[in-house]
């Protein structure tokens, strides 16, 4: 990736010969056009920027040797990525610091006498936690039967949209819907599409005959999860589905077209063309899948309420209902670094043949 | 399982598809008809429910309490958002919505753009620690957050108040909105920003009359996802927020099925129809650059 690295050096160029070229203010105006060639225009044109900067609004510093470069940042790029960097800090990194520290203590609400730290006590307690092992195992159902489903379903559906079929928009369209729906209104639409007595889904089934009495789908403790993760599978199908369409739009349309004239049937170019080039945003957008799923609580709280008798509740609202309507804080961060550690377990599973999807470069090119 | 030899042979290639009958151009019949089966049936999965949620908003009540509910409404009525806005605070919600979004959105577009810029183009600590901490933040479930997140807020006074929560939606847009940006920031080439600095440019003023105005799209896209990413947020508002005045729509929309069940159906639909609204307009303008912006980040981090 040559081209990056150019990027780079010379995005890193300007503020340190810009430094440099402080101590001459007096340096003479550039002679040529910074467009031309890339090496000497960026000096002088750093010079001249840093005679200007003294009229502009960045407060200029003393004496330019003075000034250090914190971490290889100078000030002028601190200035720019404190106002981003401190809210994080304060309100994302701390907070979760805060609560992991929290998972070793007895902390509860409106407690009067100080919080002590009780060691590993939490997860001692969540080890024999009938509560806690189902409502695990209904999240490690839920999270891996949700991915792969909405995985497999999104894949075929943008092999079928990369097609030239007619009614390709109307897809692409309805599609956008439920993305851009708010979980809570997807919760309630789904409720509608459940409904005992006036749902569609009943009406259909005893229309076609397939069913004779009207089913609980969210009631009924067999079938309340299976519905649920439907439901998880349809919120989630639009955006895995545009993702990989967007990544099969990048398969080289000459290595089919070769590819098809050696003779290789629709299978072996799905393996040998597609599927290479589709893997890493596959592998991406999967990942990131397991790990929403896993953490996902709108959704089945609008539904079910973690019922009937806990068949959908998920970690998240067993912690939920930890934190807040019993008021165990401690015990319900405990909970969320189990759950931390059950996602990096999983995930370390599933990408153990490529590590780091993220920092991949060149997969695709 | 490279692709096969004779790779380089685009002339040859762009000849056979051109010739009709075979190769990838056009498959046979009956694998047209299956991909049309799959994807009716991929319609239907998508359209029904929506359908149904369409046809229950504008259905009069006596069809919806019908034993056998037709797929249609047989006589369309607009009563069902009549009784919304009269049994619900739906206006007053949405508008807490409406400033909690759009506060949000803007200021974390505000803060991002800056950053963003840092990140694209110096690949330092403190970048590459934001760049991690921008995916690595993702594995984290929200409960480890919330709760010294609401002990935080609440010395700061800031639980119950729209102003906790569009401090909280900042942050939370945070990672997102500095991703796309990032990526919209490689797109300019320093190259001008060069020519700007020996044209006399200082490097705020750089940043604001060159590189803004090449990032505007960017901009735009990235705050009509933050504006709806905070539209649609369910939990911290479920969580911070008490009073019912402050209550933004999702926590409403929630709140309106507990007390009178099969007999709310009607104006629940059609509330949660004007819910919808906002995010898909946005979406609708979005979809692309979404697309791109998601799955460039994915390959190239």
């Amino acid at each position: 990736m040559p081209e990056e690295r150019v990027r780079a050096r010379a995005g890193l160029r300007l503020p340190r010969s810009r430094r440099a070229g402080a101590t001459d203010a007096s340096a003479p105006s550039a002679p040529d056009s910074a467009s031309d060639s890339s090496g000497r225009p960026a000096r002088t044109s750093a010079r001249t920027s840093a005679r200007t900067s003294a009229r502009t609004s960045v407060p200029p510093p003393r004496t330019a040797r003075d000034r250090r470069r914190a971490l290889g940042l100078d000030a002028g790029a601190w200035f720019l990525l404190l106002p981003a960097l401190l809210p994080i800090l304060v309100l994302s990194v701390g907070p979760l610091l805060y609560g992991m520290s929290l998972a070793f203590t007895d902390a509860q609400a409106g407690r009067t006498d100080p919080t002590r730290f009780t060691g590993l006590a939490n997860f001692a307690d969540l080890r024999l936690d009938p509560l806690f092992w189902d409502s695990f195992r209904v999240g490690l159902v839920w999270a891996v039967s949700v991915t792969v489903l909405q995985f497999a379903l999104a894949l075929g559906l943008a092999l079928l949209l990369d097609q030239n079929l007619r009614f390709r928009w109307l897809a692409r369209t309805l599609a956008l819907v439920p993305w851009a729906m708010p979980q809570v209104v997807v919760g309630e639409l789904w409720r509608l599409v459940y409904h005992q007595d006036a749902g569609l889904l009943n009406t259909t089934l005893r229309g076609l005959h397939l069913l004779d009495h009207n089913a609980g789908w969210l009631t009924s403790p067999s079938l309340a999860l299976p519905a649920v993760i439907v439901v998880g599978v349809w919120a989630g199908l639009p955006q895995t589905t545009v993702v990989l369409l967007a990544g099969l739009q990048n398969v080289p349309r000459e290595l089919h077209e070769s590819a098809a004239l050696d003779g290789a049937g629709a299978w072996r170019r799905m393996r040998a063309v597609t599927w290479p080039a589709l893997r890493p945003v596959a592998v991406a957008i999967a990942s990131l899948d397991l790990i929403w799923n896993i953490n996902s609580f709108g959704l089945v709280y609008v539904l079910t309420q973690g019922g009937p008798g806990g068949q959908t509740r998920l970690p998240m609202l067993f912690a939920y209902e930890e934190a807040f309507r019993y008021g165990q804080y401690g015990y319900a961060a405990a909970m969320g670094l189990v759950l931390v550690a059950a996602v990096a377990l999983l995930l370390a599973v599933f990408l153990r043949s490529r590590l780091r999807p993220y920092e991949e470069e060149g997969g695709v090119r | 399982m490279s692709a096969p030899g004779g790779v380089r042979q685009p002339s040859v290639a762009r000849a056979r598809t051109a010739a009709p009958g075979t190769g990838v151009a056009r498959p046979r019949r009956a694998v047209r008809y299956a991909q049309y089966a799959a994807l009716l049936c991929y319609l239907a999965f998508l359209g029904l429910p929506l359908l149904w949620l369409l046809s229950t908003a504008f259905k009069p009540p006596r069809e919806l309490g019908s034993a056998a509910p037709e797929l249609l409404p047989a006589h369309p009525t607009l009563g069902n958002f009549a009784a919304a806005f009269d049994e619900q605070p739906l206006l007053r919600s949405g508008l807490n919505s409406l400033t909690v979004a759009g506060c949000a959105a803007l200021l974390s577009v505000a803060v991002a753009v800056p950053a963003s810029y840092v990140l694209a183009r110096r690949r330092t600590l403190p970048a590459r620690a934001t760049s991690g901490w921008i995916v690595a933040g993702q594995l984290f479930p929200l409960v480890l957050v919330i709760v010294p997140l609401f002990m935080v807020l609440r010395q700061l006074r800031l639980v119950d108040s729209l102003g906790g929560l569009v401090a909280v939606y900042v942050v939370w847009n945070l990672p997102f909105a500095l991703w796309m940006l990032r990526g919209y920031v490689r797109a300019v080439p320093p190259a001008l920003e060069e020519a700007a600095a020996v044209d006399g440019c200082g490097r705020l003023r750089t940043l604001r009359s060159v590189v803004l105005p090449l990032l505007a799209p960017g901009v735009v896209a990235t705050l009509m996802f933050s504006f709806v990413a905070a539209w649609n947020e369910f939990f911290f508002a479920l969580v911070l927020l008490k009073s019912p005045e402050k209550q933004t729509i999702s926590v409403l929309l929630t709140r309106f099925t507990g007390a009178e069940g099969a007999a709310d159906l009607g104006p629940l639909a059609a509330a949660s129809l004007l819910a919808t609204l906002p995010s898909l307009v946005f979406f609708a303008l979005l979809q692309r650059r979404l697309a791109g912006a998601l799955s460039a980040g994915a390959v190239k981090g």
